[in-house]
Formats: C-alpha cells, structure tokens, sequence
C-alpha cells in the first residue's frame, strides 16, 4: 500500500483505540520522541568506548552483557538479556534475525530498515561474506564469520575491534566513532 | 508456522540496501504504529504469530510497520476489541477506497485456537528460572527436529534435521510455541547451538563460516556420539 494509503488505516486504528480510552494520544507523541531522541546506537558506541578503555569492564561485559550494561542505566527495551560478542583477528561476528527484526533496541535503538527487509533476513546466514561485501566489508579467507541468528529473546551486540591508531584516545571521543554498523556487525572500523 | 516470514536462507531477494543518514521513522504513520503498539502491550509471542499469519504478498509488499499494523489489527479483532466492520468504515469515513485493504484479514487462522489457559501478558523479561535439569550440556551434539508445526514456533526451517553442537545455556524461558497459542508460558530450556555453514546449505558453498542460534530444548534431540 502507498503511504497516504497506509496513513488512512493507521490513522482509523488510531482513531477508534483512542475513543475506547486505549491508547492515549500524547503518549503516543511521548514514545515517539523518545525513541527518536534517547535511544539509539549512541548508547551501545558509550558501552564499546568504555570496553575498549577499560579491561576490566570488557571482561565482565563479555562474561555478563545484561549485568554490564545496567551500569549504564539505559531504557528502551527488548533486551531481556544482552550478549556480547567480541571481534577479533580469527573471528568476525554478524548478527540477524531471520524471522523478524529482533534488535537490541536498548543499546542500538531501532533497526534500520535493511536489517528488517528480506535481502539481508534471507542472505546473511547463508552468505554473509557475499552480504557483508556490498556494505564494503571484506573478511579474509583465515578469519571465521560468526552468524548470530536471534530467534529466542537473547539480543545480541558485536563488540568490534578498536582500529589501533586510536589507542589513548577519550571515551567521548572513541564513542563518537562507534558506527551502529560496526555493532551489528556489518562493518569493521577503520581510521 | 512454514510462512513466508520464515526467511533464512531464501533466494532471490536481491542485494541488499542500506540507506545513508537513515531516520529512526520514515513516515509519520510508521511512528504512530509502533507507538500504539508499545502502548497496547500484551503477549508478545501472539503478537509475533498474528504478523506471521498476514498473508504472504501483503507480508512482504507492506513493510516492517505495516506489518505490526496488520498484526496489530489481527490481535484486536480476534480479542473482540474492534470488529473488522468498525475499522473498515472508520478508514472509509476518513478516505479509504472501498478496495482498499484495512483489517488485515489473516490468510491462516485454522491455528488460532481459544486460550485454554490463562496467557500472562509478558511483561519485563521472559527468562524463567526452571527447577528440572536441562537436558543438553555444553559440547553436545544435538539434532534439530523436522518437525513442520503449523502453529507458532522460532525454530526457523533451515536448520531442521541439521546437526550442531550446543555452545550456550540460558535458562528456563517462556515457550513461544505454547505462550502464542494461550497454553500458558510453558517454560523451557534456551540453547544457543552452533552450525557448520555446509550442514546447513550443503559443500559449495563460502569458506570459513559458522552459524550460531538460539534453540529451545524441545526443538533438538541428543545425537549418540557414536551416531
């Protein structure tokens, strides 16, 4: 459907939920802003910055993704339980939901729209370096890609390797160059 | 459910297409969807299961909020919430073309079935600490079942029959496959089992690839070491 077609039957839904004292309209505004203002892959990039600064922080956030991150005192849901996955010269992770979009909503805010269409839920289990190639990611051949399908209610986040040039940086600075690709694994940084 | 929601591993969807400076929603409509449905709640297995039932071209053709719209329509009809009628001719009153499809009607509702038990709401987390023992250890080799259930399940086609090696425990969790249906939560044992790329999709095909997924204990069966 087009999207006035579409607006047509959300703004119907809406209408009628709204008159039977269901929804309320200005927290639907509430939500909106947010998930458009709050959350996002911002957090998670803080979550990298700091495993990156900090030993002994990586150890407890690879061991205990969930525990870790309450540090952090992030909302926004869909992370009953937060593992994290660590990018290293033998293994490249990736991760997907091939049923749905599950996404780890908290840390990455909500996916983007490639990660939710059907090229990338169908593709990337059966040919991640083919996929991972059009984002212009390469792999080599030595080094093991690690799909994660997320089908059960463990989220998943990719801890990538730091770019050594940027060693002794602040963690301000190391958080803005966190890409959200780069935690969802897509993408490997570089300077 | 076999529904086209069952991607992996399917052909021909093409390349893959990010887009640059992405906004969190691209239209106005899409913002509100995922707000309501935030605001409604509820049973989030039921909620899975009622997108996986839209029919399949509009499954595809409509859209990752679309399709929670559609599930979301499903979901209030089916609870006697709105009746298709009201919603149809609120979206006529406010311009929709009397062609247009509102009120997702699902294409597969034999498996609806009444609750036969209570469905909590699923509220904070779905982890379920179980007294029993788990089955499978760290380092078993477990087969995925062949079985084609018609209703709910998330354990997606591609690994039936396939054989792994569990490399994760999680717990007792909430059961997708009995919580969507009204069966009550049903807790059982989460692994995350670990695949060679060519048990999945057979020789021929990438190097140096493994896959990883979440799976619960009555998806798999114990594989005799000698097997």
């Amino acid at each position: 459907m087009t999207d006035s077609r579409m607006a047509v039957r959300v703004e119907a839904l809406e209408s009628l939920l709204i008159e039977k004292g269901l929804v309320d309209a200005d927290r639907i505004d509430e939500t909106i802003t947010f998930y458009n203002e709050r959350v996002g892959p911002m957090n998670g990039a803080q979550v990298v910055a700091r495993a990156w600064r900090d030993a002994d922080f990586k150890v407890r956030l690879l061991a205990d993704g969930t525990a870790a991150i309450d540090e952090f005192g992030f909302s926004g849901g869909q992370v009953d339980k937060l593992v994290v996955v660590e990018n290293t010269p033998d293994t490249h992770n990736v991760v997907v939901c091939t049923l749905c979009s599950c996404y780890p909503w908290a840390v990455l805010g909500l996916p983007p729209r490639w990660y939710k269409d059907p090229a990338y839920r169908s593709r990337v289990v059966r040919e991640p370096r083919a996929v991972l190639k059009e984002f212009g990611t390469a792999i080599p051949g030595d080094t093991t890609v690690q799909v994660w399908d997320s089908s059960a209610e463990i989220r998943y986040m990719v801890l990538p390797a730091m770019p050594s040039t940027w060693a002794g940086q602040s963690l301000d600075v190391l958080a803005a160059k966190v890409s959200r690709d780069s935690m969802i694994g897509v993408e490997v940084l570089s300077d | 459910m076999d529904g086209v929601h069952d991607l992996g591993g399917k052909h021909g969807f093409g390349a893959v297409n990010p887009e640059p400076n992405e906004p969190v929603f691209h239209e106005r409509w899409e913002a509100r969807v995922f707000a309501m449905y935030l605001q409604l709640g509820g049973n989030l297995d039921r909620s899975r299961h009622a997108i996986e039932r839209i029919d399949p071209i509009s499954y595809l053709a409509d859209t990752y909020y679309g399709r929670w719209l559609g599930g979301l329509e499903t979901r209030l009809v089916e609870d006697g919430v709105l009746s298709q009628s009201e919603i149809t001719e609120r979206a006529q009153a406010l311009g929709a073309r009397l062609d247009d499809r509102v009120a997702a009607r699902p294409s597969f509702t034999r498996d609806h079935l009444p609750d036969e038990k209570p469905s909590t709401d699923r509220i904070g987390t779905a982890e379920r600490p179980l007294e029993t023992s788990p089955r499978f250890a760290l380092g078993d080799r477990v087969r995925a079942k062949t079985t084609s259930a018609e209703g709910h399940t998330r354990m997606p086609a591609y690994v039936r029959g396939c054989v792994g090696q569990v490399i994760g425990l999680h717990g007792g969790w909430v059961f997708p496959d009995s919580h969507a249906h009204g069966h009550g939560e049903g807790a059982e044992y989460l692994y995350t089992v670990r695949f060679a790329t060519e048990t999945l999709w057979g020789g021929g095909g990438e190097e140096n690839v493994e896959l990883s997924i979440d799976l619960f204990e009555p998806y798999l069966d114990m594989v005799d070491h000698d097997d």
